[in-house]
């Protein structure tokens, strides 16, 4: 479950995963966190990599840690917008490039991601 | 004085076998730390040595500042690679002869890691699976309160499950404001994630040191992608 890979550092494997859950919703504006030692238990890591993913998401304005009460998401509706951007617009470079070094043109591209989203549209349906 | 262990210049000869070459190294408060190595390299001679029951040839082992001899035990716990349990006792008077001989044993913190990894206190100890005398064992280090834990292979020999479970206790358990863990490891995929560094060493030398989140930023490497790729 829990597995990271050695490429990148642990700290901000976990960075991508709760920006990944404030953008989907599961972290609410404003939501406590689970203490550095729970998360490190439910993630299996060591307390100072949680506790060095939290600083680093403090600076970049996304978590705020208020002294003896916690760790919470940041209630700044304008940096969550910017989060929720920055993320879609690194998923769409991921794909373009992988499209574009197989040889498909922006046409193809957008043609093939239209008929997609039609089809999944109906399916939902 | 210093929170850290250090090791200048150590060297350690078995009758003519040299068992450590001139290691020297620190490790710091507040860590979780691993030392690796292929059997026999000398991975429990540095525990050992920091434990304070074997001793330098030459160069110096130092505790806090303090010389590592039998009294350093008073600030580390070592966890050693077999058991010496005494069968008739139940695992209630084993965590009582453990405080009859550590004053610094916290005996709440071992009742608490004891339910934790579901231990029965009233069972005796010729009883108790290999997987629950590796528990009890963590029980008993874990609970002293000291700034260094030394963990002698505390996983090997124990099925998937009480290794998980041993290693959740470490996360629980100690506490990283005050203490640090040094253990000696075969099984490094699952420990590797809640470490902070580790030391590799190859025939009694220190071949390398070093954050764990570093080698996976600067080499895109695990440590056991690493080994694969020096130890050849």
């Amino acid at each position: 479950m829990d597995e990271f890979n050695t490429s990148k550092p642990i700290y901000l494997q976990l960075a991508d995963r709760i920006n990944r859950l404030i953008v989907s919703k599961e972290l609410k504006a404003g939501q406590k966190l689970q203490s550095v030692r729970d998360m490190a238990l439910s993630y299996n890591v060591n307390p100072n990599t949680i506790q060095r993913t939290y600083s680093e998401l403090e600076r970049e304005g996304i978590l705020e840690t208020r002294r003896g009460q916690g760790t919470f998401v940041t209630e700044q509706e304008d940096r969550l917008i910017q989060l929720r951007g920055n993320l879609k617009e690194e998923q769409i470079q991921t794909f373009v490039q992988i499209m574009q070094e197989m040889g498909y043109s922006s046409d193809e591209i957008i043609s093939g991601l239209q008929d997609h989203l039609n089809k999944k549209d109906k399916g939902d349906a | 004085m210093r929170n850290v262990i250090e090791f200048t210049h150590v060297s350690k000869m078995y009758k003519k076998r040299s068992a450590i070459k001139n290691i020297s190294l620190s490790l710091p408060l507040g860590k979780i730390i691993a030392i690796v190595g292929e059997n026999g390299s000398g991975k429990s001679t540095l525990l050992k040595l920091i434990a304070g029951l074997s001793h330098p040839t030459s160069g110096s082992v130092t505790v806090n500042g303090e010389i590592a001899n039998r009294r350093i035990g008073k600030l580390v716990s070592y966890l050693s690679d077999h058991d010496s349990f005494y069968p008739l006792f139940t695992i209630r008077e084993a965590l009582a002869f453990q405080a009859s001989q550590f004053p610094d044993f916290n005996r709440a913190k071992a009742e608490e890691i004891m339910r934790y990894l579901q231990l029965e206190p009233d069972k005796r100890i010729r009883d108790l699976s290999i997987g629950n005398r590796g528990r009890l064992k963590i029980v008993l280090t874990l609970a002293r309160d000291v700034p260094y834990i030394l963990l002698d292979e505390p996983l090997s020999g124990l099925d998937p499950m009480v290794r998980q479970s041993i290693v959740k206790g470490m996360i629980s358990y100690v506490d990283l404001e005050s203490q640090t863990l040094v253990m000696t490891s075969h099984e490094i995929t699952e420990i590797e994630s809640i470490l902070d560094s580790f030391i590799a060493i190859r025939d009694g030398s220190l071949i390398r040191m070093a954050d764990v989140e570093e080698l996976h930023e600067s080499e895109g490497l695990g440590i056991t992608e690493w080994m694969k790729k020096t130890y050849v």
